[in-house]
């Protein structure tokens, strides 16, 4: 430099970076769910009337998480179960199309389910037709309630996200309805049926297990392989494309969101034969709703979903310990703490999108560059897009 | 003598994604009272460099000085105090408000809201550098140029000196530019500096008093537009010589492919988008379409690939009727259609898939099995990317990531590619620079040779009347009439673009669009028609 003056930039650029390697990006998801976690324990320990040593609480977290067998298949079970849902919301996401309902899909399904074996008990049939029945209609019940606002959209261009939501109210209203004209005296609560519903395969965490791994195989091979998820991906990308490409635009979106819909039906049936044999509107456990940060997080890739639904179960269940074990009183504060881990790794994405260039740092120049601390990799210059807008902040 | 210096730049860089240089040591002087243009290619850093002096971005390094002073431009607003406003080129402004009001808009003087008195003051600058504008009507109601107005008086009411204007011409017929441009030199004459980005020539040469040369980001030299000429700007722009011309290989014309006579189809919103239009396109010949943006063009496009429904008429490919095929029934019986929308990515291109994603865009179907067919695909992408010298890292760059130019050869090529018999293209060198627009030519050109019949619906009327063979205008839908590319002039395509020309009127006599040697005869068209409107009814 021959005496320029640089100057008078803001204190530092956000600059955007799409070239960072996984294995970087991993160890950001990683550090950002420890740091997340670090804070959570001593948050807990200067809650906590019991104790004060912060680092109890991951004992506490593996203890309720991998303490016993039966903790263990259930941590299994769960994760399983939200990977399931995760799975469904997949194909609509991809899409676009912000399916927010799946906690309605999954408990109007339950809902039949129910039913079916409230119908099996009372006319004595047997358990294979039930069963037979359940499956068929569950399944069924998820779809129509998924298909419903697809059809809107696809014909009246209606906003999948509200009228998904409100799906899920009617659906947990259904059930309090049915509630109160089922068991009318009483807990207004439903009995549970354990004679009828599925079949317990080893034990009752199994069946979900062995179900969400098969689906997670074919979801994969759906989503990356297949015709059908190369047109939903494009529908996605924009409706133009589509259409211009010949794609029939209404027909895919309504087919991604029946199959959206089946596998929350196929999670409903799940849940209602073969671990609650009951149904409350909370059915769903919320899941629904943790399964769309569970897929976004995964940024929609079918086998991440795997990674950050576990992670998700594995800090509830553990922080349920930590409840217990620390003396709180409610899930409030577990579920701070839940809320902080959440917020730390949606944080990190900041790191893994952008950089901050700080002023006084040194100007690259042709064969050194600081930042990467490796010589950077010679691009062609006419990949540069003459408006590289892209998120130049710090001076709007 | 001095001139006096409205903006100097010195030793301007810029990075982004603080490695890629997007201006590099760029030094250059806007005299007080010139008209200077910036010219350069796609991706050569003219947008960023006037980003910079209007304050959406600052510079890495370097100095700016306005009138002789070092400044610190950090906003937009910045820029306005130190006079200089930039004209974007895409129009920023509210749709329900009125001209005056979106020129006040963001405006802070005084705290008090006189729309009487701003309209009033509107009309007073509109007035005196000679533009056409009610400040009372809506932006909704407004035609491009009209919303361009408005942008320009927007920033001369904020008391701008120094205006930039970034591709003004693109979106306008060549009335409205030569309108503008006279517009341009009033104000030069009242002391105002402009710079001014434009990818055209002749333009250039017409309208600026010299010339600054960007290239790759780099600042190559300013010359004077007296001293100049065309084929030196290129050379400049390009960095080694070139061919500034635009072959019409002769061909054999063969018999109609394409026949469409008395056509009508609808816009989205109902009203008449084509109305009882007729042409014919033979093998080896390309037919231009002329005409003023949305009148009528997208729809056609869209009519010809089965994507719209029409009103009436008919479209005959071969002797055989395309209405009521669908899109991809079209599509294999070779006709191709590819439409450049103002955004480039819109429509053909998924923007985040790769290259090889994006080539089996039309033809995933073919696959056998459920499973689409990857390796085949990158296969085509590797080769259409060695045969169109696409620039790119390779088949799996996702296509946002490439220039304009390339993306466009990409979607170009996968059309071309199919093996169509008649080509339907769209502004196919929309916002490219010479070189990309040249290639394009060559490949159109090619398909040409190969007896392909195209269909060249394009914004530049220097450019069709070079490459076209006959040109077909456009106004409102109807056809004014179809030339020989050779035989006519711009100021006719011009008159005809804005309806003040209508040969179909002039010469009733003459049946436009009416291939005398058409694959049906006469009483096959009747025939046809009748049975058309007996499937309407």
């Amino acid at each position: 430099m021959t005496g320029n003056k640089t100057v008078h930039e803001p204190l530092f650029h956000v600059v955007k970076r799409e070239d960072m390697s996984v294995k970087k990006k991993l160890l950001i998801y990683a550090a950002a769910f420890v740091g997340g976690l670090l804070l959570v324990s001593i948050f807990c320990a200067l809650c906590s009337e019991d104790t004060d040593n912060p680092f109890e609480m991951f004992t506490s977290m593996f203890d309720g998480v991998f303490g016993t067998q039966r903790r263990f298949w259930v941590f299994l079970r769960d994760g399983a179960l939200l990977l399931g849902v995760s799975l469904a919301l997949l194909p609509a996401f991809r899409m676009k199309f912000w399916n927010l309902g799946a906690n309605g899909q999954i408990v109007i399904s339950c809902l039949v389910g129910y039913a079916l074996m409230k119908w099996g008990k009372e006319s004595g049939v047997s358990n294979a037709v039930v069963v037979i029945l359940m499956i068929i209609c569950c399944v069924g019940a998820g779809i129509i309630w998924a298909a419903i606002p697809a059809v809107f959209k696809a014909f009246f261009k209606t906003n999948e996200t509200l009228f998904t939501l409100m799906l899920n109210y009617i659906a947990e209203g259904l059930v309090t309805v049915m509630i109160t004209i089922w068991a009318p005296k009483g807990s207004g609560s439903l009995s549970p049926i354990t004679e009828y519903g599925l079949p317990s395969i080893i034990n009752d965490q199994f069946l979900p297990i062995l179900v969400v791994t098969l689906l997670t195989v074919v979801m994969f091979f759906y989503l990356n392989k297949s015709k059908h998820g190369y047109e939903l991906a494009v529908v996605g990308e924009s409706e133009n494309t589509a259409k211009y490409a010949g794609m029939n635009v209404k027909f895919i979106t309504i087919r991604t969101l029946i199959l959206s819909g089946a596998i929350c039906g196929l999670i409903g049936l799940l849940l209602v034969g073969g671990i609650n044999h009951s149904v409350n509107p909370t059915s769903h456990a919320g899941m629904g709703f943790t399964a769309i940060m569970t897929s976004w997080l995964a940024n929609f890739n079918p086998l991440v979903t795997i990674v950050t639904s576990f992670l998700i179960i594995f800090i509830s269940l553990g922080m349920g310990q930590v409840r217990q074990d620390f003396g709180f009183y409610n899930d409030a504060i577990a579920n701070v703490a839940l809320g902080i881990v959440y917020f730390f790794i949606i944080a990190c994405h900041f790191f893994i999108n952008y950089r901050l260039v700080f002023r006084s740092s040194k100007r690259p120049d042709e064969d050194s560059f600081i930042m990467n601390r490796k010589a950077p990799e010679k691009k062609p210059e006419t990949e540069i897009k003459e408006t590289t807008e892209e998120k130049q902040g710090g001076n709007a | 003598m001095e001139r006096p210096v409205a903006i100097e730049l010195k030793n301007i860089s810029k990075y982004f994604f603080g490695k890629v240089i997007a201006n590099k040591n760029v030094n250059m002087t806007l005299y007080k009272g010139e008209i200077l243009s910036l010219l350069g290619e796609n991706g050569s850093g003219k947008t960023t460099l006037m980003n910079m002096i209007s304050g959406i971005y600052t510079p890495d390094e370097g100095q700016i000085f306005v009138n002789g002073k070092e400044v610190v431009i950090r906003s937009p607003k910045d820029a306005f105090d130190h006079k200089i406003g930039m004209i974007h080129q895409h129009f920023k402004l509210v749709d329900v408000f009125t001209a005056a009001q979106n020129i006040v808009l963001g405006l802070k003087d005084g705290g008090v809201y006189n729309q009487k008195s701003i309209n009033a003051r509107v009309s007073a600058i509109a007035e005196k550098y000679g533009f056409n504008i009610d400040p009372k009507k809506k932006i909704y109601d407004m035609s491009v140029s009209e919303k361009q107005t408005v942008e320009i008086i927007k920033v001369l009411y904020r008391g701008a000196d120094i205006l930039i204007l970034d591709e003004p011409t693109a979106v306008l017929t060549p009335q409205e530019t030569e309108k503008l441009f006279a517009i341009l030199r009033r104000m030069r004459e009242d002391g105002k500096s402009i710079i001014i980005i434009t990818h055209k020539l002749n333009e250039v040469l017409a309208i600026s008093d010299r010339v600054s040369i960007l290239r790759k980001g780099e600042y190559v030299g300013t010359v004077n537009t007296s001293e100049t000429n065309a084929k030196e700007l290129t050379e400049m722009m390009v960095g080694k010589k070139v061919e500034l011309k635009i072959n019409r290989p002769k061909t054999q014309f063969d018999k109609p492919l394409l026949e469409i006579r008395n056509l009508s189809i609808n816009s989205d919103n109902g009203s008449r988008a084509i109305d009882d239009v007729s042409f014919y396109i033979r093998g080896g010949e390309i037919l231009g379409v002329a005409g003023i943006e949305g009148c009528g063009q997208k729809e056609l496009c869209e009519a010809i690939a089965g994507l719209r429904k029409i009103v009436g008429g008919q479209i005959m490919h071969k002797g055989e009727s395309l209405i009521g095929l669908s899109a991809k029934q079209i599509s294999e019986k070779g006709v191709s259609m590819s439409f450049i929308p103002e955004d480039r990515l819109g429509m053909g291109l998924a923007p985040s898939f790769s290259i090889t994603d994006n080539m089996m865009l039309k033809n995933y179907g073919e696959a056998k099995g459920p499973f689409v067919d990857r390796v085949t695909a990158r296969k085509r992408a590797n080769d259409l990317i060695k045969r169109l010298e696409i620039v790119t890292p390779s088949s799996e760059t996702p296509v946002r990531r490439l220039s304009g130019g390339n993306v466009q050869k990409v979607l170009v090529g996968r059309e071309i590619e199919s093996g169509p018999n008649v080509i339907v293209t769209a502004y196919p060198v929309r916002g490219l620079d010479i070189n990309s627009s040249y290639a394009i030519y060559d490949i159109l050109n090619e398909e040409k040779l190969k007896g392909t019949g195209i269909l060249f619906i394009g914004e530049d009327l220097d450019v069709m009347l070079a490459l076209c063979d006959k040109i077909m205008v456009l106004c409102h839908g109807k056809v004014m009439g179809i030339v020989h590319a050779e035989k006519t002039t711009k100021e006719e395509l011009g008159l005809m673009m804005t309806g003040s020309l209508d040969l179909t009127e002039e010469k009733k006599d003459k049946r436009f669009g009416i291939a005398k040697d058409s694959n049906l005869t006469e009483e096959q068209w009747k025939k046809s028609s009748e049975e058309e409107n007996d499937d309407r009814q």
